[in-house]
């Protein structure tokens, strides 16, 4: 038995609290007036008529339902008249009869005259106490809140990173070597996994109770949003909406609070929940899949992102594979014209993404109001061959729901879809397989989005394609392609052996040509920077290979502006090639400087930590970190300088550079100072400390102690040198 | 004492009668009598690979002068060998067990070795016969020379429901050595986690112990009484203790992937290195500030693992700065133990794969100052 406040066991019996378990098993005796109900529209009798009214009330009740007695009914008198007040009360018996009483008879036509207006009991008590002296609501004190996008003004243009480690989450500045410092570290910020918002203006983390959401240069939380167990989410792409995703149905218990930003009882058994980030209010909840699969045994994996949002954050959508596409208006989050795209068999789709110019373009519809539109959301889906149909990909215009280009394919085992980021191109990756259905290669089907009719371009290879890569704003692609016979069967130590190759938009012919093809490579990973020109190739996922190299697609770039015109191909050029053993992720930063590579302990526990290079591949930084879990770079959002300014600042680009680089030698001085100081210190008080024992030890051992003392290397050598003739054959010659 | 060629027999016979006891210089590159010594002719500095054991390394020693190297390991056998040029002098036979431990005293002339057979042996190193054996009821996991020679400080295991015990036993270094009494001057066991390593303070009758829990402690042996201790030293297992050259600091190394120097008298943590892989060993490189690691992915996980993400390296860190400054590298298993040289001229490190390489260091890094002209006191 456990003895509250670890009180000893003395006076057992004249001690023992028993409040607790009589709190526990307490029964609440209900002594409210719930179950009392009013009724008032009840016809003005005298006693004769009384008996014949009340059989009439209860046989009212009891057709609509609500059984009652005679008995429980009890009519006020006014004695002085004779008659009946004109109200009744009767008892229910339960509050739940109470309640259903009231929904069945309030406004029930009694008789011609009469209609029947049921209350509660314990309202008509409480609205009839009301004080009705108006009392003046307080007006809520204002807080400014702080910035959410201050990192943005930080003087020496840093970008920030997040690493969690452990139990640690830490948000740091990354910069110059001597601008790097940890900006926010916090225990336990999350038990799952930390995510940035699309644009980086709020940092997510994940809780058993739901997510939450940090800003500001003092990290205050801002927002939350309660999805017990939550265990995916997704943000749009304007940051406005939060998709969250947890694998146990959502349940709600009545000790919930309840309110627009909390699950209602409609919403129970659902699992996807999407809500707005500002008001932190749920819009609406789904069932992870709409419709069940007929064949119980086919598990298909959860696709995730399971909604897909425009890139205007007008639209969210949803697939049902092989039925129909689902598209909700937000922020209602309504069905869009209250029915779905039906369509047979489709697979995939993805929304068109934006560039810059339709976002100007938008932003000046919505300023101006000219009748020029912006450009349509437009989207695209494939579906696969059925019957004597061929497999087919459309471009959908939407909302509009015209068809733009079709295109029929044939032999398609799989389509994959890839938009470039500013929506220019849309490459349809198609693994077609040969007649006999036993090998497979590959055509990518490339739509220039933004020409007339989408002539659409198409590329053949012999090989599988297993990586496919846009350059950010950019004419190039990179595909990873692979003919190794051990591909697609993976097994632990094989590294498959892959080709990488460029391709460039040709100008003059208007088609996709190979740039250069980088054979027998172990790479499968494709990174681009963001600013496009620099990419990475990276071995991840194998135990023996975990090689990074560094290129550059515009190597001669300054030569070529002047004038002449560059060989095809010849702007590849290998920048540096760099091992990060184990390596898990590889991620450019936002403004494409520098790339971080990290082993996070989720995959493997080998030598888990994450490294900084840049972009030439020289290491900036190396940390093995046990447990290491997470590296993320903050998305910046969009830059706020117009064309021209950009323009003006790449022109004085030199006046600018000169001031950095005497902030870099100053600084550079400054740091070698620090660290000479630094050990400087640390020697002296070795020296000190060493002192201090010597004296001890003498004092202690009064020269005792019959080890020699060793004096340096003063001691005679002597080298003896020894020859040894060894004899490994004799041969006896005749020697005539 | 085994010898095999005559060639070997030879030299034994007059290493030990000159009492100057000369450095050989070898210009032997030829193996001979089937034990081989392994390095390219043309280095000043190869490192020696020695291959006298068939199974993984336990402990190795340096004696006082530095010129002969001891090795013990799980197959049952002991070797001396030559420091400079790796040349096997002989073995010691005798333990029924894997020889865990080894320890010399400062003359050279008697070595104490603990076994999983539950034996204590005393020999005569010159000759390698068995001068003594202690019988215990379970294995003797270290053993230790005092400062004076006097003494000798073994520890034995907690098994079988037996208690862990830290005997410490008076050596009668009269005559040929064999005349040892059976029973242990002082005898005790510790409570709490068990012991794992231990050696003698400067301070007589205090001995330094390292434990399972990652505590270290400092005991009184005629008492007992534990007279100080650091529960939280390490996280995880203490794997190996070594002290400076005047014992007033040690380094110990852990299963929990760091190292740590302390202060002999108050047990204070001074430094500590954080590595990467769970540690064996760490020794200090005498007249240079640096503190030499050893470990790599535990020896269970090493066939899954390749020599690359096992982390065999023998890591160089600076004592002071806490700063890695180097590897050396050519391990194919786990680094067990690592001892160097008195006078700080080569290391050894004792290896999983049943190696002991011998690494000279080159001229350079006597007279590099890679930290600048910062005079820090050994």
């Amino acid at each position: 038995m456990t003895v509250p406040n670890g009180t000893p066991h003395l006076n057992l019996d004249d001690e023992l609290d028993l409040s607790d378990i009589e709190a526990k098993y307490h029964v609440a005796l209900d002594d409210s007036l719930d179950n009392v109900i009013v009724v008032d529209g009840v016809p003005v009798i005298d006693r004769s008529k009384l008996d014949k009214l009340l059989t009439k009330i209860s046989k009212e009740f009891t057709k609509k339902g609500a059984a009652l007695k005679p008995e429980s009914i009890f009519v006020p008198w006014d004695n002085a008249l004779g008659k009946s007040k004109g109200y009744i009360f009767v008892d229910a018996g339960s509050a739940d009869a109470a309640t259903y009483a009231i929904n069945a008879m309030h406004g029930h036509p009694f008789d011609l005259k009469h209609t029947f207006l049921v209350n509660r009991f314990s309202d008509i008590e409480q609205y009839g106490n009301m004080d009705e002296t108006y009392v003046e609501p307080k007006m809520e004190e204002f807080h400014s809140k702080e910035h959410l996008r201050a990192w943005l003004a930080d003087a020496q243009g840093r970008d920030q990173y997040v690493t969690y480690r452990g139990d640690d989450v830490e948000i740091h500045w990354h910069g110059k070597p001597s601008q790097c410092e940890v900006a926010y570290t916090k225990k336990n910020w999350t038990e799952l996994y930390a995510s940035w918002s699309p644009l980086g203006t709020y940092f997510a983390t994940l809780f058993r109770q739901g997510v939450r959401l940090w800003g500001g240069p003092s990290w205050e939380p801002r927002q939350r949003f309660a999805h017990p167990l939550v265990k995916l989410i997704d943000f749009s792409p304007c940051e406005n909406y939060l998709v969250t995703w947890s694998h146990d149905p959502i349940t709600v218990s009545p000790t919930l609070p309840q309110g627009p930003e909390y699950f209602s009882p409609e919403d129970e058994g659902n699992n996807i929940a999407v809500w707005d980030v500002k008001s932190g209010q749920l819009l609406r909840t789904f069932p992870t899949s709409l419709f069940e699969s007929e064949d119980p045994s086919v598990k298909k994996q959860m696709q995730w992102p399971a909604f897909k949002w425009s890139a205007d954050d007008k639209y969210v959508a949803r697939v049902t594979p092989g039925q129909q596409i689902s598209v909700y208006e937000l922020p209602s989050m309504g069905l869009h014209d209250k029915k779905s795209l039906k369509i047979e068999g489709v697979f995939d789709f993805e929304w068109c993404p934006h560039g810059d110019k339709d976002r100007d373009d938008s932003d000046k519809v919505a300023k101006t109001d000219k009748p020029k539109k912006a450009r349509e959301n437009m989207l695209a889906y494939w579906t696969p061959e059925v019957a004597n149909q061929p497999a087919r990909v459309t471009l959908l215009e939407f909302p509009s729901r015209r068809i733009l280009r079709q295109k029929n394919l044939f032999n398609v085992t799989e389509c994959k879809l890839y938009w470039q980021n500013h929506g220019d191109f849309l490459c349809v990756k198609v693994d077609r397989h040969t007649k006999t259905k036993k090998s497979i290669f590959c055509n990518l089907e490339i739509f220039p989005v933004r020409e007339k009719d989408f002539p659409v371009e198409v590329v053949e290879l012999k090989d599988t394609v297993t990586d496919f890569s846009w350059e950010p704003k950019g004419e190039r692609f990179a595909i990873v392609s692979s003919s190794d016979p051990n591909l697609g069967n993976p097994a632990p130590g094989i590294t498959i052996k892959t080709d990488i190759s460029f391709y460039q938009l040709d100008r003059t012919k208007n088609d996709f040509r190979l740039l250069r093809t980088l054979a027998s490579r172990t790479s499968n990973t494709i990174r681009w920077s963001p600013r496009g020109r620099h990419v990475v190739l990276a071995t991840v996922g194998s135990s023996t290979k975990s090689e990074l190299e560094f290129w550059d697609l515009d190597f001669n770039s300054e030569e070529r502006r002047e004038g002449q015109t560059a060989e095809w191909g010849t702007g590849i050029q290998q920048l540096g090639s760099a091992d990060h053993y184990g390596v898990t992720d590889v991620e450019w930063d936002p403004s494409g400087r520098y790339l971080a590579t990290s082993a996070s302990a989720w995959r493997h526990t080998l030598e888990n930590g994450y490294a900084i290079w840049d972009f030439r591949g020289q290491e900036l930084e190396k940390h093995v970190l046990d447990r290491f879990k997470q590296f993320i770079w903050r998305p910046r959002p969009r830059t706020l300088l117009t064309k021209e300014q950009q323009r003006q600042i790449r022109r004085n680009l030199k006046e600018y550079s000169r001031t950095f680089d005497e902030e870099d030698a100053v600084e550079e001085s400054n740091v070698s100072a620090e660290l000479i100081a630094h050990r400087k210190r640390l020697v002296d008080e070795w020296n000190a400390w060493r002192v201090r024992c010597r004296r001890d030890i003498a004092d202690e051992k009064g020269g005792k102690g019959k080890r020699p003392e060793h004096v340096g290397g003063e001691e005679a050598k002597e080298v003896i040198e020894e020859w040894i003739d060894e004899v490994i054959e004799q041969i006896e010659e005749v020697v005539e | 004492m085994q010898v095999r060629g005559s060639d070997h027999r030879r030299r034994r016979r007059r290493w030990f009668q000159d009492k100057r006891r000369p450095r050989f210089l070898s210009t032997v590159t030829r193996d001979r009598a089937g034990w081989s010594r392994v390095f390219d002719e043309g280095q000043p500095n190869r490192p020696i690979l020695l291959q006298g054991h068939e199974r993984s390394l336990t402990q190795i020693k340096f004696n006082a002068e530095g010129d002969l190297l001891f090795s013990c390991s799980k197959d049952h056998i002991m070797n001396v060998w030559f420091s400079h040029n790796g040349e096997r002098l002989g073995t010691y036979d005798g333990h029924n067990g894997t020889v865990w431990t080894i320890d010399i005293d400062s003359q050279s002339r008697f070595l104490v070795s603990g076994s999983a057979d539950n034996q204590l042996r005393l020999w005569n190193v010159s000759n390698g016969k068995c001068l003594y054996v202690w019988e215990f009821p379970t294995a003797v996991k270290r053993v230790a020379f005092s400062d004076d020679d006097e003494k000798v400080v073994c520890i034995t295991e907690q098994r079988m429901g037996h208690q862990g015990a830290i005997r410490v036993f008076r050596l009668n270094r009269d005559g040929d050595g064999t005349d040892q009494s059976l029973e242990p001057e002082y005898m005790f066991h510790p409570v709490g986690s068990k012991a794992t390593v231990c050696a003698f303070t400067y301070t007589p009758n205090v001995i330094l112990t390292g434990h399972e829990s990652g505590k270290v402690a400092l005991f009184d042996v005629t008492s007992g009484t534990e007279i100080l201790n650091n529960e939280r030293a390490h996280m995880d297992s203490v794997t190996d203790l070594q002290l400076s050259g005047d014992r007033t600091y040690f380094v110990t190394s852990s299963k929990d992937k760091t190292a740590r120097l302390h202060d002999t008298k108050t047990l204070r943590v001074l430094k500590t290195y954080s590595t990467e892989t769970p540690l064996n060993s760490a020794a200090l490189a005498p007249n240079k500030p640096y503190v030499l690691l050893g470990g790599g992915q535990e020896a269970m996980q090493v066939t899954t693992t390749s020599a690359r993400q096992g982390k065999f390296e023998t890591r160089f860190w600076h004592m002071v700065f806490e700063e890695e400054v180097g590897r050396v590298k050519g391990h194919f298993g786990p680094v067990n133990t690592i001892a160097v040289h008195p006078a700080g001229t080569c290391f050894a490190s004792g290896s999983e794969d049943g190696f002991v390489r011998v690494h000279h260091f080159e001229e350079s890094y006597f007279r590099g100052k890679p930290y600048g002209d910062l005079e820090i006191d050994d």
